[in-house]
């Protein structure tokens, strides 16, 4: 590519009084309408390296629905999408540190090459005290493909477990988030 | 299904590091382990294009969102959310936030004795045109104290909130006004490692867009990450 590159605007943390400026319809609840597949809670609980609870932190997911596609115009597959279910959805976490969201299980998208991705939550950090969001992902334990998916891969055997979440009923499954320090959720550089 | 075509990484120098010692809260959020290199996926170069619901012209007037008039510095704030190759972002959604004229939020946990102001909430809501312009009006916000060291504050700011293309092109930013005191002071804005990737993020007064008798106009152009020239291997 000849032409120059603009540079790119540097990333700012969302402070701690983003709750009224980051208004979201639906919010942490990603069913809007008719949608396919099984209804989940994912929750779990946000903690720092002094191992505090963190009740000031926004996080976000995106998803694929419970075919496996997503709601956007590069996801070429021949899926159907759901009226009432764009994948999207954002949670303040509570002043427990705690956040939830009302969503369908993900299926399975295509990855690199001819792999396959195993069904997974592209999950965002933002927060105080955090120059720069966090990409981490939630992956679910009741999946027998985590054992050939081509970003858990690149894990390190000991750290994948703080990527899985474990189902705790039938419909929900909990994992948490920790910063920094023992257990620390793995985050990617993207 | 053949191969996504990734987007551009971190801009070294560009973004900031997630461990700023001067900006204190950083010290126990941010990671310790090295990141994981994950390559462009499917999940990544998808994002939530579509659902955000109605955005209305209420929305980019945060002067006009009570009975009264907010009290403060009227301006009009525009520019293009744009990528690295320099095209622009269209159809998608910019969320804006800030105190009021005196510095202080609405948001409950703010305990800053300035006065609240009746006539002013301090957020908006615009999509970008078929160009990646944006436009909103609102009021200066002010300077603020936080307790990050003492006597510190923060240089007036709005918040930005991007969504972009995809959902790795998100992008939390905020916009500064030109000349501010307080840059040399300010541990969030001197995150940034990079000099001139710091003025970036700093608008610039414009005659322009300046309404007579009304509103002052500053420019404040967005650069999200653009599709990469040379895709990775896997």
């Amino acid at each position: 590519m000849s032409k120059k590159r603009l540079g790119q605007t540097p990333s700012q943390t969302v402070g701690p009084f983003f709750h009224f400026g980051l208004p979201y319809e639906g919010d942490s609840n990603l069913i809007v309408g008719d949608v396919q597949g099984q209804r989940i809670v994912v929750e779990g609980k946000v903690t720092d390296g002094a191992g505090e609870p963190v009740p000031d932190v926004m996080i976000e997911i995106w998803q694929a629905n419970a075919a496996g596609k997503y709601d956007h115009p590069e996801d070429t597959q021949d899926k159907p999408v759901d009226e009432g279910f764009h994948g999207f959805g954002r949670c303040a976490t509570d002043n427990d540190g705690i956040f939830r969201f009302n969503t369908v299980k993900p299926g399975a998208v295509p990855g690199p090459g001819n792999s396959l991705q195993a069904p997974h939550l592209v999950t965002f950090v933002f927060g105080r005290g955090m120059l720069k969001q966090l990409l981490t992902r939630i992956y679910f334990e009741d999946e027998a493909h985590n054992a050939n998916d081509p970003v858990l891969a690149l894990v390190p055997d000991e750290r994948r477990g703080t990527l899985i979440a474990r189902k705790i009923s039938p419909s929900t499954y909990a994992l948490n988030i920790v910063l920094q320090g023992a257990g620390e959720t793995v985050f990617f550089d993207y | 299904m053949a191969d996504v075509i990734p987007y551009t990484r971190e801009e070294k120098g560009a973004q900031p590091p997630s461990l700023y010692l001067p900006y204190k809260s950083t010290e126990f959020r941010a990671p310790k382990q090295p990141l994981v290199i994950l390559p462009h996926t499917l999940s990544e170069v998808t994002g939530p294009v579509y659902g955000h619901g109605r955005v209305l012209p209420i929305d980019a007037d945060l002067t006009k969102q009570h009975a009264g008039e907010p009290l403060g510095e009227r301006i009009i704030v525009s520019g293009r959310v744009l990528d690295e190759n320099g095209r622009p972002v269209p159809n998608t959604l910019v969320e804006v936030w800030q105190c009021n004229a005196a510095g202080r939020y609405i948001h409950a946990r703010d305990q800053h004795p300035a006065p609240l102001d009746p006539n002013f909430s301090g957020a908006g809501r615009i999509v970008t045109d078929a160009e990646g312009n944006y436009k909103f009006t609102t009021i200066k916000p002010g300077a603020y104290p936080w307790r990050n060291h003492p006597n510190a504050w923060r240089p007036a700011h709005i918040h930005f909130s991007m969504f972009g293309p995809s959902f790795i092109n998100r992008l939390v930013t905020q916009m500064y006004f030109p000349g501010d005191p307080l840059f040399a002071f300010d541990p969030i804005y001197q995150g940034i490692p990079d000099v001139k990737a710091r003025e970036r993020m700093v608008s610039r007064f414009d005659m322009d867009t300046t309404i007579p008798e009304w509103a002052l106009g500053y420019k404040f152009d967005i650069v999200l990450r653009g599709r990469d020239a040379t895709p990775m291997e896997d």
